[in-house]
């Protein structure tokens, strides 16, 4: 898994059948990457529910969040839109997993991403990495913490 | 072990004897089925433990998955601006079947409230404010879902329907 000062690998994924992200392109933004092992979990302890109700939190630190899964888009699509999803979920889906792999948080045994999270800062630099139990949401304490420790 | 951020203080709403020597602290939201079953477990806590436990809810409105639970949250804190935070907050729960934004009405007639004052409450800057602060509170807590639970400071991280083993041993 990545750590700390090392330089997050570029990628472009699928955020609808529509959408691509191209991560270079939100230089000078920070990035929250959200790696996680798949939709439809559920509803009331779902990590992606949680960080849907925290994005003007983010956007106070000047930060973009990403969730990435290997879902389809269009199984994104449906489940942003049955959970009323406002940030994109990228599908690292062909490559099955490619982007989970280049950034070390790839689960070969059951093919899905671990549940990772990444704070990228506006220079394309990692900053923060947290991996966690996979049964386990990791809320966001560390990823505001990792934001805040930005603007010192 | 994530920490309660930060401790209980004279704004939260407390249930309980102030010597209590349990202090239980939930972030809830109205609206959600969770926490919905946890406010009778916590009912049931309160009864057994009585003298020994104390309370204190703090809201956590997942306002983008539940349409009424910012409001109700709102309810609940303009009920408290009259001194009857409790009263709605178990109405909240014991009818959460009904919620939306006439039931809201209904139960502060229920209660009694001045309506005026009510109204006027639900729409202040302030009391949004106080929401939004409880939540932010939450994330700051390590809070990763609705309802997530604090004995004595730490996150509980277990099912909430073994609070009542949890707090005999």
């Amino acid at each position: 898994m990545l750590q700390k000062g090392e330089t997050a690998p570029d990628f472009t994924l699928e955020a609808t059948p529509e959408k691509k992200v191209h991560l270079k392109d939100l230089r000078g933004k920070n990035v929250i990457l959200a790696f996680y092992p798949a939709d439809w979990s559920p509803v009331c302890s779902d990590q992606m529910t949680l960080y849907n109700e925290m994005l003007h939190y983010f956007e106070k630190y000047n930060a973009v969040l990403l969730g990435i899964s290997v879902d389809g888009a269009w199984c994104h699509q449906a489940f942003a839109s049955a959970r009323q999803i406002h940030f994109d979920l990228l599908s690292d889906f062909e490559p099955k997993g490619a982007v989970s792999r280049a950034y070390g948080v790839y689960e070969e045994r059951t093919g899905i991403s671990k549940r990772a999270l990444f704070v990228i800062d506006a220079n394309g630099i990692i900053q923060w990495s947290y991996l966690s139990p996979v049964n386990e949401n990791p809320g966001a304490d560390g990823i505001l913490e990792a934001l805040e420790n930005l603007k010192k | 072990m994530p920490t309660l951020i930060p401790p209980v203080n004279a704004l939260d709403h407390v249930l309980g004897a102030a010597d209590a020597t349990i202090e239980l602290v939930e972030y809830g939201d109205f609206q959600c089925p969770y926490c919905r079953e946890a406010f009778f477990v916590v009912k049931e806590l309160l009864a057994s433990f009585a003298g020994r436990l104390r309370f204190v809810f703090r809201n956590f409105p997942l306002s983008e998955a539940h349409e009424y639970a910012m409001d109700a949250a709102l309810a609940a804190e303009a009920a408290a601006r009259q001194g009857r935070f409790w009263e709605m907050h178990d109405a909240l729960y014991n009818r959460q079947a009904e919620l939306n934004n006439g039931l809201l009405i209904t139960l502060a007639k229920e209660l009694e409230l001045d309506l005026h004052q009510f109204r006027e409450d639900m729409e202040a800057p302030k009391l949004l404010s106080r929401v939004e602060a409880d939540f932010e509170s939450g994330i700051r807590s390590g809070v990763n879902g609705t309802p997530t639970f604090y004995l004595k400071g730490k996150r509980y991280n277990g099912d909430y329907r073994d609070l009542a083993s949890v707090l005999t041993e």
